[in-house]
């Protein structure tokens, strides 16, 4: 068995914890879970320790005692169920500290790409402090693809792959235009259901240059395995002029298709006359 | 049984008042005709065991055609619509016609018994139940002869709505929730009148075996779950067939009201599936460790508790939902109270085996296997719960893993644990023993093969209910190794089936009382004759075996005369 682990070295890294490194949320969320799995492991070889051993010790033998017929102990009890509940108790409030953090979006470093003065959006406030806002990217899931929608125009936007700067923050809003989809890029953080009618959030920071892999992760049909997507961080310079080539290839084209259709029109209109 | 033969027993004549019921015996029909119409509360026990256990093999099978599917990356078992009817069908299987009525099963056949009552309240509401659920199940498999459903068990709106699939298979899915429904429903009343008002003069509340007392929270939780998920499947129906939007967001519905009410239902019906299964191990324990449970009347109160807290952890499946964050922490907390209970059952579990003198038969094995693995699933339970985490766990191979181990690694485990416990009673003849443990080391071994690396494909980014993944994903490993365990796991399934078969006839005789039980049902014969008990004894402890066997003891006379005072037709 350990064999076959090994052949999958990609996975050696994560076997026992959530992806990270990609995004502060996502680091932030890796963080949070091994401090349960930290307090979950010593519960875990209590209990299972204690009924082996309960097992091995107290096996019936040929002529053992008559076993002693205890039916309970308060304060015992009382004990255990107290400990449970205060274990719990400091689980959430660690989750609340961490909440924080792993909900709401930071500002942009410094030398990321500054949103405020690129985009002319009207839900894009300037940022208080001189912060830099973080870019917003509109989601879509449809059957079986996703669709970023850029700011900065109509026309910008792309399929499978999102190209986002570094540095920056980014907060995606996420709906669907048909079933239920779900918005997963494991090392960038946790999933944010889209769901048609409603709009999500969620939001990643990526430090360096990469790319970042990811599925659809509720069952939309037969597709759903193949509705993947990949984030790709590059320098915000680049991340502009990805922009601005996205809108002019998309408008251009749809100049040209405009152009075509209206060709065809009038070729059929000339053609057929009273047909229509 | 005549009603001369009570008359003529002194102390049964103030119990039972002879009146002409009936001017004519009729008489019994013989055969399959005898099971068709039967309403004695153990031939439709019997039943409820063959027919989810047919289910439970179909549905078996369907995991292993998934896991041989998943074996390899871009495997080529089977196209990716026939893998999403199999995920549904499996699901579906297992929770709707597998899990639930088996325990319905077990409460058929032992209620009566353990309670000291000679059938159900409704013997003849309890044999429409039975049917209503072969029913449902045939309306359910009648899908494969066209398309079956899509939708995962859950069946999400708007994916399963008739714009994204019109076949029929949704509405065999949403015949077969009514069926089952109206069958749990009403062996859910009839648990209810039957424990309230049939127990044998003496049981108290504080002296009904946990078996029961899980029973009565069971039925309890699906009276108040069921007409929710009745509710939401008719109005799936009515947007697919009569132009409603209940779920469709361009005619003002919202897809988040079917989570919702689907939840509603769904949470509790875990816990529907779990708690009879805590009951059998909390019969089984003390009787092989020769001690009584410990703090019986905290397992008792934890079990009404579950049953309670489970109506409010619902929302807990809906964390990465657009959803406020008020609502989510509330999830969370209540996640994490009904923990608490849920963690005092298992603690008195092995401090019931503390001390104990522990008999090593093949019952004990699968319930002390349930608690080691229920422990797993209990502690993923709360990583779940804690909401951030859930964003990176949820609809992941780690859930599948949780569910697993909490249904199988739980509630199956539970559900052999009392076959091979009652088998003697039900059949009056021992599961061999030799077969047993052969089973119980396939199973244990091959269901943590399985299940236990799922969390680690869950934690490496694969989602669940993907019929392919691709090769560089690094999840090759955990699946070729899932595969093989669910290979071991469903021989060990099957060594107990044919355990069962051969036992049958050829099983080592049993007699009434062969584990020195603690309850009712080991008072009478195995198989226990129709009317259950000539004499119903008065219950004065939680042990009232226990009770009865000492008093053989202290009057030294030959066990098996007073003791069962049934006609000795063994």
């Amino acid at each position: 068995m350990l064999v076959l682990l090994a052949l999958a070295p990609g996975a050696m890294a994560d076997v026992f914890t959530p992806e990270s490194g990609g995004s502060p949320n996502a680091d932030d969320i890796d963080s949070l879970y091994k401090i349960v799995l930290y307090v979950s492991i010593p519960i875990f070889l209590v209990v299972e320790g204690a009924l082996i051993w309960a097992l091995v010790k107290f096996r019936q033998r040929r002529g053992g005692p008559e076993p002693e017929q205890i039916r309970g102990n308060q304060p015992l009890e009382l004990g255990w169920t107290a400990g449970a509940t205060v274990i719990l108790v400091v689980l959430a409030v660690i989750t609340f500290l961490y909440l924080g953090p792993i909900k709401n979006p930071p500002a942009s470093d410094a030398d990321g790409l500054a949103a405020g003065v690129q985009v002319a959006s009207v839900d894009q406030p300037a940022p208080p402090g001189g912060a830099k806002a973080p870019l917003t990217i509109q989601v879509n899931g449809q059957q079986y693809l996703w669709r970023f929608q850029y700011p900065g125009g109509r026309d910008a936007y792309s399929y499978y792959r999102m190209i986002v700067p570094t540095n920056t923050t980014v907060v995606l809003k996420i709906t669907s235009s048909d079933v239920a989809h779900s918005w997963w890029i494991p090392k960038l953080g946790g999933k944010a259901d889209a769901l048609p009618g409603h709009t999500n959030q969620t939001w990643f920071k990526i430090a360096k240059e990469g790319t970042y892999k990811g599925q659809c992760a509720e069952l939309c049909g037969d597709g759903h395995a193949d509705m993947r997507s990949v984030v790709k961080a590059v320098s915000p310079q680049r991340y502009q002029a990805f922009v601005a080539r996205r809108r002019r290839e998309i408008t251009d084209s749809q100049k040209a298709l405009a152009q075509q259709r209206r060709e065809r029109e009038g070729a059929s209109k000339s053609g057929q006359g009273e047909d229509n | 049984m005549a009603m001369s033969e009570y008359a003529a027993r002194p102390q049964i004549a103030s119990l039972v008042r002879p009146e002409v019921v009936e001017h004519a015996v009729r008489e019994e029909p013989g055969g399959w005709l005898n099971w068709l119409t039967t309403t004695d509360h153990k031939k439709i026990g019997i039943m409820y065991f063959f027919v989810t256990f047919i289910f439970f093999i179909i549905g078996g099978v369907e995991a292993l055609i998934m896991r041989l599917q998943l074996a390899q990356p871009n495997g080529t078992v089977v196209d990716p619509d026939t893998y999403n009817g199999l995920v549904t069908m499996h699901g579906t299987t297992m929770v709707f016609l597998f899990i639930v009525p088996v325990m319905a099963g077990f409460g058929n056949y032992m209620l009566p018994l353990m309670i000291g009552a000679r059938d159900m309240a409704f013997p003849r509401l309890n044999a429409l139940s039975l049917w209503l659920l072969v029913f449902g199940g045939m309306a359910f498999y009648g899908s494969v002869f066209f398309e079956p459903p899509q939708g995962g068990w859950t069946m999400y709106a708007p994916l399963s709505d008739d714009a994204y699939m019109p076949s029929g298979g949704v509405d065999a899915w949403i015949f077969l929730i009514h069926l089952t429904g109206i069958s749990s429903l009403v062996g859910a009343i009839n648990f209810v009148a039957t424990i309230h008002n049939m127990r044998a003069p003496g049981m108290g509340w504080g002296r009904m075996p946990l078996f029961v007392w899980s029973l009565l929270v069971y039925s309890y939780l699906l009276i108040a779950a069921l007409p929710t998920i009745a509710a939401a499947a008719t109005m799936l129906l009515t947007d697919r067939h009569f132009g409603t939007d209940f779920f469709d967001p361009t005619g003002g519905g919202d897809p988040m009201l079917w989570q919702h009410l689907f939840w509603f239902f769904g949470h509790p019906e875990v816990y529907i599936m779990i708690l009879p299964g805590f009951g059998i191990i909390s019969e089984v324990l003390p009787v092989f460790s020769r001690k009584p449970i410990f703090g019986y009347k905290a397992i008792a109160a934890s079990t009404v508790s579950i049953g309670f807290l489970s109506l409010l952890v619902w929302a807990h499946h809906m964390f990465t939902t657009p959803t406020p964050t008020v609502v989510l922490v509330f999830f969370m907390l209540s996640s994490f109270l009904i923990a608490v209970p849920t963690g005092i059952k298992i603690f008195n579990w092995v401090a019931t085996l503390w001390k104990g003198s522990i008999l090593m038969k093949t019952p004990l094995l699968f319930a002390v296997g349930f608690i080691s693995t229920f422990v797993i699933g209990g502690i993923t339970g709360v990583m779940l719960a804690v909401f951030p985490v859930d964003w990176q766990l949820q609809d992941s191979y780690f859930v599948v893993a949780h569910i697993h181990y909490v249904l199988f690694g739980g509630s199956v485990f539970t559900i052999f644990a009392g076959i091979y416990y009652w088998f003697p009673k039900m059949s009056g003849r021992m599961l061999g023993e030799g077969l047993g443990k052969v089973s119980f080391w396939m199973m244990l071994v091959g269901f943590n093969l399985t299940f236990l690396i799922q969390h680690s494909a869950g934690l490496s980014g694969m989602p669940r209910r993907v019929y392919d993944y691709p090769a560089d994903a690094g999840w090759t490993g955990f699946n070729l190794i899932s595969t093989i365990g669910s290979f071991l796991l469903g021989i060990g399934v099957m060594v107990t089936v044919v355990n069962v078969l051969i036992s049958m006839k050829k099983g080592q005789k049993a007699g009434n009382d062969p584990w020195k039980g603690n309850t009712l049902e080991w008072f009478t014969q195995s198989p226990p004759p129709e009317n259950n008990f000539d004499v119903i004894p008065r219950v004065r402890s939680v042990e009232p075996m226990k009770d009865i066997r000492s008093e053989v003891q202290q009057a030294s006379m030959p066990a098996g005369t007073v003791a069962q005072p049934v006609a000795s037709g063994t």
